[in-house]
């Protein structure tokens, strides 16, 4: 593991009980939602992640608890290095603080979340849709949203599909 | 969860000056059918007179769903939905989502196919700076420029149609290696290549370097400070021309780019110019490393032998009951990946493309998120253009160089 981000994955992890994983070589860290805007601002203060390369989210409907996954791609101009930060969010409270005014590049990520995701942000500076019309209803990245066609069934994924089938059930 | 919602005026009103509510300023659309906007961006302009006040991009007339549509096909079925992205860009979008799901899968990738892929990600490099040099200077009313740039690319885009079988959209790139082995004119079409084009750009730069009109329309217009650069996420030649000598090919490299020598083309006014020559001078080091890697293109099978994942050649399948198995399966179910997430990135003619792959141990991709360089550097227009003239505004649309399939995806 490089030093550099040995020393950020091991202060996130002391100051704000982040869990650290591995996979491929890369990292990320799984935070609490309330402690995002202080991990990114000591992230960029004292680690030099000058940079929020991609901002989006992930949804693992039909779970509830936490139903999405915030995803904060994060890159240092100084050190070449990357670090991703995951934050889960419940289903149920879909809103978190914005990072903003840590990252200007986060407004329009932000935007794209909500007009995806439906997770809103508060104290952000612009919060309206992005992509969809403005009277667009729904958020399409959702699991749950359809798509608009019948999947082929196979035999290992036929219980999958049919579950979710519209059937005239009785 | 369908809530309507409504946006009220005052849900807007925060993004004009209290000017224009008095009417002392003016509020005009710009686009989306607009020939210097190239395609469909629309343009909140608030004018005091000529000047911009603000500029408010309204972006998502190009969305297809792609992110959404991929999530419901195969890993290898849905490389092809990733050329319709930035479509100047077609073999850059196919690499990043390949090595995404080599990362992903771990599958290695022989050393002719990494070789082919750079000279044609290259290849195509200099093809998408040529629309760009074209259009950008026809924006400034150069237009036989654009007829020349233009004639250019497609000697690149027949290169890609003998390669892959289309001049654009190929998916040539296969995750694992090529879909096929180059043919044999491929050398000799790339060598010719070589050859011609470093006198074009020289004339090029002949019409447009020294060019008081071009100097008038460019210098000192849409100024971007390396600050402002790194905080609102701009990459690409938009960075590199405000004095961040950063290049994804040199900084983590990918493909082999660490064999190869060539400069990080750098500028440091970060004005409209500068990311003029910025884009130029990477034409000629895309060139460059088109040469080596053309020169020292090894011999060999150009994907990968793990049948897990790459599907047998079609002789086999008359002779081995294993490769029967393994065509059927892959064709139909596809291979799984494991569950986990990585994020991979390579630089686009545009900047830094990157793609995010969640798997789920399924056969298909449970979560893609595409970070495309025109959508983060399109953010910084508003604050290019604050002060400039409407005239200029034109220009600065042209110097972000975005593409809208890549922006609204």
């Amino acid at each position: 593991m490089d030093e550099h981000i040995s020393a950020a994955v091991a202060a996130l992890t002391d100051r704000f009980g982040a869990q650290a994983s591995e996979f491929r070589g890369q990292f990320s860290l799984l935070l609490a939602p309330e402690h995002i805007v202080t991990a990114c601002q000591a992230l960029l203060d004292e680690f030099a992640f000058d940079s929020l390369a991609g901002q989006t989210a992930v949804d693992y409907w039909p779970e509830e608890q936490p139903r999405f996954h915030l995803i904060y791609l994060l890159y240092s101009f100084q050190h070449y290095q990357r670090l991703t930060l995951r934050v889960p969010i419940n289903g149920n409270a879909l809103s978190l603080p914005t990072i903003e005014n840590v990252y200007p590049s986060a407004n329009w990520y932000e935007r794209e979340i909500l007009d995806m995701f439906g997770v809103r942000f508060e104290g952000h500076s612009d919060l309206r849709r992005i992509l969809m019309p403005y009277d667009w209803v729904g958020h399409p990245l959702r699991k749950d949203y359809p798509l608009g066609y019948e999947e082929v069934q196979f035999s290992f994924n036929y219980d999958e599909i049919d579950a979710r089938k519209p059937y005239a059930r009785e | 969860m369908f809530e309507k919602t409504e946006i009220t005026l005052d849900e807007l009103r925060h993004l004009v000056s209290d000017r224009a509510l008095e009417g002392d300023t003016v509020l005009l659309n710009m686009g989306p059918q607009h020939p210097s906007t190239h395609g469909v961006l629309r343009l909140l302009l608030e004018l005091d007179g000529e000047l911009v006040v603000h500029c408010i991009p309204d972006i998502g007339f190009l969305h297809t769903g792609i992110e959404k549509n991929m999530e419901a096909k195969t890993y290898e079925k849905a490389a092809v939905m990733t050329d319709r992205l930035d479509y100047l860009n077609t073999v850059g979008n196919n690499l990043v989502y390949c090595l995404a799901i080599e990362k992903l899968v771990d599958l290695d990738v022989p050393p002719r196919a990494e070789a082919v892929r750079v000279i044609l990600t290259e290849l195509q490099r200099i093809a998408s700076h040529l629309v760009w040099l074209g259009t950008h200077a026809l924006d400034l009313a150069a237009m036989s420029l654009f007829l020349y740039c233009f004639r250019e690319r497609e000697r690149i885009l027949d290169v890609i149609e003998m390669c892959g079988g289309q001049r654009m959209m190929a998916t040539y790139l296969r995750p694992g290696g090529l879909w096929r082995d180059v043919p044999v004119e491929f050398e000799e079409a790339v060598r010719q290549i070589l050859k011609d084009f470093p006198g074009r750009i020289d004339e090029y730069e002949a019409m447009l370097t020294k060019n008081p009109l071009f100097l008038e329309r460019t210098k000192k217009i849409g100024i971007l400070s390396k600050e402002d650069a790194i905080r609102w996420g701009a990459t690409g030649p938009t960075l590199r021309a405000s004095g961040v000598a950063h290049d994804l090919r040199k900084t983590q490299p990918y493909s082999g780019y660490e064999q190869y020598e060539f400069d990080v083309a750098t500028q440091t006014d970060g004005d409209t110019y500068a990311r003029y020559v910025v884009r130029v001078e990477e034409m000629r080091q895309s060139l460059r490393i088109v040469q080596q890697a053309l020169d020292a293109l090894p011999y060999g099978p150009v994907r990968s032998n793990n049948r897990k994942f790459v599907p047998p050649p079609r002789a086999e399948l008359g002779t081995s009951m294993e490769a029967v198995i393994h065509h059927f399966k892959l064709w139909t179910e596809g291979f799984s990946a494991p569950k986990g997430s990585v994020y991979v990135a390579v630089e686009s003619p545009r900047g830094e493309l990157g793609v995010f792959l969640e798997g789920d141990g399924g056969p298909k991709p449970y979560r893609v998120y595409w970070r495309t360089p025109s959508f983060a550097n399109l953010q910084i227009l508003p604050l290019l253009s604050r002060g400039h003239l409407v005239a200029d505004l034109v220009a600065l649309i042209g110097t972000v160089d975005i593409v809208l399939g890549d922006v609204d995806r």
